[in-house]
């Protein structure tokens, strides 16, 4: 089966421009060589610290910014700028700030029937969209349609988000940091929500968040980041129960446990990730990592298949790399 | 996959919310523009003065251009022209109103058009940023580098006085102030989420700019063109006084000022009465933008 989704060697580099001619001074790689499958049917899960990333793949993969390299080949066409358009039948994404990403001046049946009515589908035929898609959301359309987003609640203007995204009837929906900025319990109705929809329109769902828990809870495969690179990719009970890469055992230890025995005491990682303006060589994690040894600044370690599933970016789960434990 | 129940939120207040359903912005700021009397008021003036010089036959009896040797310069409150005559015994609350015309004209007429202009092109320069941008930005600039009064002299010294003129001139000055004005809300609602999300369902330019951005920008916009009447009316009787804009005999408040100057020893309240109504129309038009401003300015 060809997978839905197929993203190879995605680039964005962002010069920094400064002085009086503009002259490109430093360049922010944001996001340097991605390559990701995304299957159909499945919920990807991207986690990763601020700024490693996510949300400018996210842009890239819906053209919202224009790549530098990479092809993104979406069932089995590929995507460029020109053909964006056809491709946001099929692709749509979540934004996470609910308030700012729905038009204030809009009723919100509007802003849903707006993609609708942007690829040609009639007026009445647009607004009786968005009815229903208020009703799949679990909103009363007669209470909810002519509302304005400052009317909403944080929880209920996210769902029309959801529904805004659903106008289009796309098979991909990138929800990124969708339930980030909901009180839990809210975040928890949404979330199953989001279950309940992908079950009922056949969707697929990439899925970004910093918070660790969600995604286990609701990814299929989990995507791990780091400074614009991908260092961990792989089932989900894999990565929660077995991660292999150092920076992703940091990452899952430092999530908050209910279970007293396994608080950690000391921190898993110290200070900030380093500057995405000069990322370390070699291996990006090398400063943070317990394990760096002088092959891991010389090599940058590729993506590497694994034996229970996925594939790691380390030198020490690459037999012959050098690193004395490999 | 979970079972999940359909979630449909259902409200406790659905009366108090049935009130409120639905209301939209421009209903919220004339709810707002109800309660705030001193705009009310000066709404009120400025109508009155509109009726006043649209129909000024049904507020006057004397000719405004019927002078009089017997009647020159006539105090306030002189039976027959109770606002007085000017120097030529002309009725002055005549001219007056039928100046209003020409005042309010040469004062509107230029903000209205400079909106257009402005406007245009500052929405362009907003949303398409970068060369485009660039380009009209600097060109602003240029306009920009020369106070208003002196650009607007200039420009009529060069293509002459009469009415057509100072309106072209005025609106080449304020198109400047306008380009900036629309080019800075634009830039910023440009950048917001749900305007990524527009461009995210495959929308073009034009539907973006219509549905998503002018209905977030035209309010500010709107109401610094408001603030910028009075600025004309102003620079309008200024020219006029200066004598590069209407030209006599025609009334203009600016004009009266400058003809009454003479008589300013002789009878000052009479040679300062046009400037009253300058004064007058311009604090309206301030008050109002002020009080819109307020109003528009509703927390969403």
């Amino acid at each position: 089966m060809t997978p839905l989704l197929v993203v190879d060697g995605l680039t964005k580099h962002f010069p920094l421009r400064s002085g009086l001619f503009k002259r490109s001074s430093a360049v922010v790689q944001a996001v340097d060589n991605v390559s990701f499958e995304v299957n159909a049917g499945e919920t990807l899960g991207i986690v990763g610290e601020s700024g490693c990333g996510k949300s400018t793949t996210a842009r890239l993969l819906m053209h919202l910014v224009p790549a530098d390299h990479g092809t993104i080949v979406f069932g089995g066409t590929p995507v460029g700028a020109s053909s964006r358009r056809v491709l946001y039948r099929q692709m749509q994404m979540v934004f996470q700030d609910s308030y700012a990403s729905l038009n204030p001046r809009l009723p919100v049946a509007m802003s849903i029937a707006f993609g609708p009515l942007v690829h040609g589908i009639a007026g009445p035929a647009a607004r009786a969209r968005a009815m229903d898609l208020l009703q799949a959301v679990g909103l009363d359309p007669a209470l909810f349609a002519s509302r304005y987003p400052h009317e909403l609640s944080g929880g209920q203007r996210q769902r029309v988000n959801v529904a805004r995204a659903l106008a289009l009837e796309p098979r991909l929906l990138i929800l990124d940091e969708a339930v980030s900025a909901l009180d839990k319990s809210i975040e928890a109705q949404v979330l199953n929500l989001l279950i309940d929809l992908k079950a009922r329109f056949d969707l697929t769902y990439i899925f970004i968040s910093h918070d660790l828990n969600v995604v286990r809870f609701i990814s299929d495969r989990v995507m791990v980041m780091y400074l614009g690179k991908i260092v961990e990719l792989g089932p989900v009970d894999r990565i929660y129960r077995h991660p292999k890469h150092p920076y992703t055992t940091a990452l899952l230890s430092a999530v908050p446990s209910m279970d007293p025995r396994r608080r950690t005491v000391k921190a898993p990682l110290s200070g900030d990730p380093p500057n995405p303006i000069n990322p370390p060589s070699g291996c990006r994690f090398r400063t943070r990592c317990p394990f760096a040894e002088p092959i891991c600044q010389e090599v940058s370690p590729v993506l590497n298949m694994v034996e229970d599933g996925g594939a790691v970016a380390c030198h020490m789960l690459m037999p012959g790399s050098g690193h004395t434990r490999a | 996959m979970t079972e999940v129940p359909a979630l449909t939120i259902t409200e406790p207040s659905q009366a108090t919310r049935r009130a409120q359903q639905g209301k939209g912005y421009w209903q919220r700021v004339w709810e707002r523009l109800q309660r705030d009397k001193v705009t009310l008021a000066m709404a009120a003036i400025l109508a009155l003065l509109l009726v006043m010089v649209v129909f000024p036959a049904w507020f006057t009896v004397h000719d405004p251009y019927q002078a009089s040797v017997l009647h020159r310069l006539k105090p306030v409150g002189y039976p027959g022209h109770w606002l007085g005559t000017d120097e030529v015994g002309r009725d002055l609350w005549s001219r007056m109103v039928y100046g209003g015309r020409l005042s309010l004209v040469a004062g509107v007429l230029p903000v209205f058009l400079a909106f257009l202009i402005g406007g245009f092109l500052g929405i362009l320069a907003g949303y398409a940023g970068g060369l485009i941008n660039t380009v009209i930005m600097r060109l602003v600039d240029v306009l920009y580098a020369f106070p208003s009064i002196l650009l607007a002299i200039a420009i009529t010294g060069i293509l002459g006085s009469g009415l057509k003129n100072t309106i072209l001139a005025l609106t080449i000055a304020f198109v400047p102030p306008l380009v900036r004005i629309s080019e800075a809300v634009t830039a910023q609602a440009r950048h917001l989420d749900f305007v990524e999300a527009a461009r995210a369902s495959g929308a073009g330019i034009f539907r973006i700019l219509y549905y998503h951005i002018l209905n977030n920008v035209l309010g500010p916009i709107l109401v610094y063109a408001t603030s910028l009447i009075s600025v004309g009316i102003i620079l309008a009787a200024g020219l006029s006084f200066l004598g590069l804009g209407v030209t006599p005999p025609n009334p203009e408040w600016g004009l009266m000022l400058n003809n009454l100057r003479q008589a300013l020893w002789v009878d000052p309240v009479v040679a300062a009465l046009p400037g009253v109504m300058i004064f007058i129309t311009s604090m309206c038009f301030n008050l109002l933008s002020d009080g819109l401003r307020q109003a528009m300015d509703v927390r969403l």
